[in-house]
């Protein structure tokens, strides 16, 4: 059976951090390892035949990185954190800005930008934001933009909306074209999609919105201090940061400049610069 | 079945369990010995969706609080830890949790092999891996691993188990130093525990 250890861990991280620039080296132990195994699993190499690959054909690094990161999602992750925020967050955001910005970091295929903007639809809102969803990953961006889903992952996305009560069927929102869900493009209007690296990329702009929801849990706490860094100045004052429901920042330096807006759903709120 | 001297230098039990393990978890829980010294890490199979209610019908009968940690949370001695629902529950080496959402793992979302083998590669021959009623074959290759390392395995007496798909995979999968029935399992644990006393 395949196994690796932590100093070769280390070697591949420091590898491609000195020849391709992306820094895995802060990524949390456990779910590294997993990955790249599952990528030596999946590609029959030893260390030495990834380290090789990896030095030997540079295209390889993009498949490395889709293989590498956890790109599972879907939509209307946890039904009762998109209530709060169609009744709780948006609402406090528009009593101070008719049009305001959202950052989806760590967007995945996009199944939760859509997500986000079907609830801004519903609610009347949707030509008042502007949104930027950025990922790591070139090929998973890629799947995003086209907003197009295997038909067998709408079950789930289906009972997900329902219990997130949205207003129409879910169904109206995408066609069935030869098995894959076609979701509508105007819903994906004002949403630009980038490359964007958490670890070593600079902050691009301000939002009244980010969410970043299970992207932190697969670095360890010193990049997770640095990423918080990052997302308290691309946030506006009382601008408000989404994580995962089983994330927590109360470790991190900046913590105190945030305030705890809803704990059960992990939504926090700047309130010092 | 050999006889293990027992001894004090265990850092952490670790359980997994699907169709059919309630129970015996139940049981388990609610005879723990007071002040139990060691964390029991528990990966049970259950609803993809819903987040609630679990922990609170484990803990009603248990000694201990059960509950779902946070990724980076610490491990505390003599804590109860379930995986929460969706996510697989990993243990990393500076003894805190790590979760994630990967791909299923054995069709699941918490795996219990992610759990038993990441526990197995912190905790060495420190560990106590044990295996109940399940339906599929999740925890087989976790137990090979904790077996591999020098941990101590159990699984539950298979005639005992609603379904006995999971103890028999680890059963075949690797050497398994004791069956027992949930009884047995209850009173292998106050045996260690007075080793700590
Ligand atoms: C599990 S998905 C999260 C999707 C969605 N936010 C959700 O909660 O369902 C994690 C995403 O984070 C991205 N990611 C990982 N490291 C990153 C980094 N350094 N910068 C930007 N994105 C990153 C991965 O490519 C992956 O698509």
């Amino acid at each position: 059976m395949l196994d690796i250890d932590i100093a070769d861990l280390k070697r591949i991280s420091e590898f491609i951090y000195q020849k391709y620039h992306y820094d895995f080296r802060n990524y949390a132990m456990s779910s590294f390892k997993r990955r790249v195994l599952r990528i030596m699993e999946l590609k029959k190499l030893s260390v030495e035949g990834l380290l090789k690959k990896l030095n030997d054909s540079p295209p390889f690094i993009n498949e490395f990185l889709d293989e590498l990161t956890v790109n599972v999602t879907e939509m209307f992750r946890d039904p009762s954190f998109w209530r709060v925020m169609r009744e709780e967050i948006l609402p406090a955001i528009m009593l101070n800005h008719k049009q305001f910005k959202i950052w989806h970091a760590g967007c995945s295929s996009g199944e939760e930008v859509l997500s986000m903007c079907i609830m801004l639809k519903e609610m009347g809102v949707l030509h008042d934001v502007t949104m930027i969803a950025t990922d790591l990953d070139v090929n998973i961006l890629e799947r995003a933009k086209a907003a197009t889903y295997p038909i067998k992952n709408m079950e789930l996305n289906e009972k997900n909306y329902i219990r997130f009560q949205g207003t129409k069927s879910f169904k109206d929102y995408y066609q069935e074209e030869n098995g894959m869900a076609v979701f509508n493009k105007d819903l994906l209007m004002n949403v630009s999609f980038r490359r964007h690296d958490l670890v070593v990329g600079d902050i691009f702009n301000k939002f009244d919105l980010i969410l970043c929801r299970n992207v932190m849990i697969y670095f360890n706490q010193t990049l997770q201090n640095e990423v918080l860094k990052k997302f308290h100045e691309s946030l506006f004052k009382y601008g408000y940061l989404a994580i995962g429901s089983k994330e927590s920042l109360i470790w991190c330096d900046y913590a105190n400049r945030f305030i705890v807006v809803n704990n059960e759903e992990k939504i926090y709120k700047k309130i010092k610069d | 079945m050999k006889k293990i001297s027992l001894n004090n230098s265990y850092k952490a039990v670790v359980i997994g369990g699907s169709a059919g393990s309630f129970q015996g978890v139940v049981k388990i829980l609610a005879q723990l010995p007071k002040g139990f010294p060691l964390p029991i890490i528990m990966c049970l199979h259950r609803l993809k969706h819903v987040r609630n209610g679990f922990v609170e019908a484990l803990s009603i009968k248990s000694v201990v609080q059960v509950t779902e940690p946070h990724d980076k949370e610490n491990i505390k001695k003599g804590s109860v830890y379930l995986a929460p629902a969706n996510y697989h529950m990993s243990v990393e080496l500076g003894h805190s949790f790590a979760l994630s959402t990967e791909e299923m793992v054995n069709n699941s979302r918490p795996a219990i092999d992610i759990t038993l083998s990441s526990c197995a590669f912190v905790y060495k021959e420190k560990l106590v891996g044990i295996l109940l009623s399940g339906a599929n074959k999740d925890g087989a290759l976790g137990m090979k691993h904790i077996h591999d390392r020098n941990g101590l395995t159990i699984v539950q007496e298979p005639t005992e188990c609603m379904i006995d798909t999971m103890p028999k995979a680890a059963l075949a999968a690797t050497e398994i130093d004791y069956v027992m029935k949930v009884d047995q399992i209850v009173e292998f644990l106050k045996e260690l525990d007075k080793q700590y006393r």
